[in-house]
Order: structure tokens, then sequence, then C-alpha cells
């Protein structure tokens, strides 16, 4: 218990630095994610050429290679940026082509007909998805966003590749120095698991509190491992 | 009824749902409305152009367009080194593949196993590896387990960590796709006399690994991603490969993007079949 005692601050300090890099990196791509799906399906050809562009780049090239390119890519066209919000623009610019996929493909859950009545009593593209269609698509989005929310709690890990001193750096780095391997891996993996269990959670009760009815348990996370739209995230 | 929802099919076809909601969001346009999509269009277009050409002169005022950096990778040397990567990144995923996708389905089957201390243990392995970060599997490999006398060759600090982690997560594959065989296949193997595990090993499984084929596809992808780590372990993958090239030949941006192209291409093809077949999969079942 020595190396954790003596280490509190440094622990914690990368424990910050893994919620920060979650936390920002998921809420911005959920922003990014929810803009890129609603270009994705709006009439205008340019804006749906381009995010489709942006999903297939981002949600196929390695989130280790994208942080790599702007972690040390960036500076060489100009662009310097502190190494935590590199980690930032990775996971967001990742994490968000998945948000889109997911958003779109919840939009797709909403029955024909209800696009149809509320195109019928005159809403136009953007009321009938903010008024009508995305409120019932969030309900059948929440499990997959969660998932998402786990893939860049898993992500963060790798942002200690690019020497941004989140948990795994700091865990690694007092292991080298105290050679504590399993107490350091147990402080690390606990961190991970319990973000990773937090966010399902928290989305389980999200779920329960916006379905009909309020009551029914929301599908858990394993029965969408046969859902392949939103593609592999890593 | 306008042309855009005359292109959806009644709602009687099963196709229809597979459509969804994104096909009626907008009516067809009329004289005003394409006058102001025409707008849009090119008030968006000049937008990304404007995006794309500012990033291409940032490349350029930093001297990144030079052609001399770019041409090298037509040379036959260049390209077989970067070759030779890409050769170390596919032995890397098909031996974890191969490893595996076997390890997660016998997780799978101890998962779901009547015997009740098999299936909390492989439930709590499942989870924790899926739970946890790749990386830090790798570093127990590479840091952790060297200081108790145990070491590998780079290849298995690469490899092992993607199985560990590949198997957890394509169990639960296994076991959605065990749970979505429908519920009269049980009945007709028992109805014909057969035990619960030639029931398993007959009726279900086969069919079960035909559902979870396009997920497995994608599982492969993520093991693409993950051989990436071969960055950390020093093995010689592709993105280790181009580290090298960078400290050889300085052009950093360059080679990275290269690279990252390499995976995008690959993956995107990959996914690309996953969700054909996919696809192909639904339409059937619906078809009856």
């Amino acid at each position: 218990m020595q190396p954790i005692v003596e280490n509190i601050p440094l622990l914690a300090q990368g424990i910050a630095y893994t919620v920060a890099l979650t936390l920002l990196g998921y809420g911005l791509a959920l922003v990014v994610g929810t803009a890129l799906a609603v270009c994705r399906v709006s009439p205008v050809p340019p804006l749906r050429w381009a995010a489709t562009v942006y999903v297939e780049i981002f949600r196929n090239i390695p989130l280790l290679s994208l942080l790599i390119l702007i972690a040390f890519g960036l500076p060489d066209v100009g662009l310097r940026l502190p190494y935590f919000w590199c980690g930032v623009l990775g996971l967001t610019l990742s994490s968000a082509a998945f948000v889109c996929e997911n958003v779109r493909s919840g939009i797709n859950t909403v029955p024909v007909g209800h696009a149809e009545a509320a195109r019928s009593i005159g809403l136009g593209f953007f009321g009938t998805l903010r008024h009508v269609v995305l409120p019932q698509a969030f309900r059948s989005m929440i499990q997959p966003l969660v998932n998402v929310f786990i893939g860049t709690v898993i992500g963060s890990a790798l942002c200690s590749a690019i020497a941004v001193s989140e948990v795994t750096w700091v865990t690694q780095t007092l292991n080298i120095q105290y050679a504590q391997a399993v107490l350091m891996f147990l402080v690390a993996g606990a961190v991970y698991l319990g973000m990773s269990l937090g966010g399902a959670a928290l989305g389980g009760m999200i779920e329960r509190a916006v379905s009909p009815g309020g009551r029914g348990s929301g599908p858990s996370r394993s029965t969408g491992a046969l859902d392949v739209t939103a593609g592999a995230q890593a | 009824m306008s042309a855009a929802t005359a292109q959806v099919p009644s709602r009687a076809t099963p196709r229809a749902t597979s459509r969804g909601a994104t096909q009626v969001l907008f009516d067809a346009p009329g004289p005003k409305g394409r006058r102001r999509i025409l707008l849009l269009s090119v008030v968006s277009a000049v937008v990304i152009l404007g995006v794309l050409a500012a990033g291409l002169w940032t490349f350029a005022e930093n001297g990144e367009l030079d052609p001399d950096k770019w041409v090298v990778y037509l040379r036959a040397d260049y390209l077989a080194f970067l070759g030779h990567g890409l050769l170390g990144t596919l032995k890397v995923t098909a031996v974890a593949a191969v490893v595996a996708f076997p390890a997660g389905l016998l997780l799978a089957l101890a998962r779901m196993s009547r015997l009740s201390v098999l299936s909390r243990a492989s439930t709590v392995w499942i989870e924790f590896f899926r739970g946890i970060p790749m990386l830090l599997v790798v570093y127990a490999f590479l840091l952790a387990l060297p200081a108790y006398g145990v070491t590998f060759p780079r290849f298995w600090m690469l490899v092992i960590p993607m199985i560990l982690v590949s198997a957890a997560s394509t169990a639960e594959v296994f076991r959605a796709g065990i749970k979505a065989v429908d519920v009269g296949q049980h009945e007709a193997a028992a109805a014909i006399g057969l035990g619960r595990r030639h029931a398993l090993v007959h009726v279900i499984l086969p069919q079960a690994v035909r559902l979870v084929l396009p997920s497995l596809i994608l599982a492969l992808v993520t093991l693409l991603k993950d051989s990436t780590l071969g960055y950390v372990v020093s093995y010689n993958e592709l993105q280790f490969q181009g580290k090298t090239m960078v400290s050889i030949t300085r052009y950093l941006v360059q080679t990275y993007l290269v690279v990252s192209l390499i995976y995008i291409v690959i993956n995107f093809l990959l996914t690309r079949v996953a969700l054909a077949l996919d696809a192909r999969m639904k339409a059937r079942a619906s078809a009856g």
C-alpha cells in the first residue's frame, strides 16, 4: 500500500486526467456526432457526402494512429496543442463517428408513419427531427451510446502513448519505480472498470426513466453484440 | 403523395422497416425548396472546400506538401519496408483471431453453462477483460511479468493481450448469437430426442455461427486496430514500422498519413463486407 499512500497526489491527478479526457471527449463527441447524423439524413447532398466520408475515415482509423497523427503530426504543420487537448481531440473525432452511426440507426428505428405524420401536420425537416423523431429515437440509442462511452473510457488509455499523464501512464510509471505491479494494475483496473460500470448503470437509469410506463428493464449491453450498424470501436 | 415518399415501399413490405424514418424526414422539395437546397448545397460545399483548402494551405506553408516528401512512397524499397510492417500486422491479427474466436466461443458456452461456478468465473473473466483497456494488458506483459522473471517474445507480448481482450468481447458476440437462435429450434431438437449437448452441437451452434458472422468480421476490424499497439511493444507491425521509418526519413506527417490510410482502407473494406452480410441476412430473415 505504501506506493499508493506516498503518491496519492500523482494518482489523483492521473485519475482526474482520465476522467477529464473521457468526459470531454465523449461530451464533445455527442455534440459533433449528432450534428453529423443530422447532416447524413439532411436533403443537402454536400453535407451528406461530407458526413459520410467523415464517418468512414474516423470509424476505420485505429485510435492510436489518429492520436499519433494529431499529437506528433500537427506540430509539423504549425499547429501546436498541449498533449492533453490532442487526446481530447482524438477521442472526440473518433467517438463522434460512432455516435453519428448510432444516432442514425436510432432514427431508423422510429416507425416511418411517425415521420410522415409529423410532416403532414406541417413540420419541416428540423421540426420533424426535433419534436418527433429524435425524442423517440433517443430511447433506442441509449444502450449503443453507453457502448460508445465505454469505448471512449477504454480509448482514453491510449493517450498515455502520447505522453498524457493519465491513470495508465501514472500507474505504469510507479510500477517501474516500485516494482509493485499487482497493486498498480488493481488501481488502474478499478478506475476503468468503475467508469465503465458507472456509465452503464447511468445509462440503464436514463433508459428506465425515459421508457414508456417508467419501467421495463432495457436490453443489457450484451444483446447489442450482434448489431453491426455502427462498425467496430476499439 | 410526393416523390420522396413514393420511393419508400409500403409499410406492409418487410423492407420498409429497415429503411426507417430517415427516408421521410423531408418532402420532395418544390421549386422554392429546391432553390433553398441548392443554395445550402453551394454554401456548404464552399465551406467544406474552404476547410480542406485551409488544411492544404497549412501543409504547404510548412513545406509538408513538397513532392519530394511524398513520391518516396512510390519507391520500391519504401513500399517493401511498409509492406513488411503490413505483413506483420496481418500475421498478428490472423494468429490472434484464430485463437481468440474459438476461445470466445468456449467462454460463451462456459458463461451459459449450468455449473454456476463455471458460469460465474467466466462471467467475471469476460467482464474484466471487456472493461479494461488492452494497453493495460500489454503493459502487464511488457513491464509487470518480466519483473517476476516471465518474459515473452515481442510477437506474443502483442498477440496474447489481443487474444485475451478479443476472446472476452467475442464471447459476448457468441452468447448473443446463441440466444438469437429461435426457441423453436431448441424444442425441435428436443422433440427428435437430442440431448442438450447434441442439440447445441448439431442444431444451435451451426445457426448461431452464421448469425454472428458479421459481428466476427467487425471483431477482426477491432483486432486490426488493436494490433497498432505493436507501436508500444516494438513489434514490427505497420504502425511501429511507420515509427521506424519516421526515425530514418524524418517525414513524420507523410509516413503516419500513409500508414493510417492503409488501416482505413482495410478496415473500410472489412466493415463494408460485414454490413453487406448483415443486410443480406436481415433481408432473408424478413423474407421468411
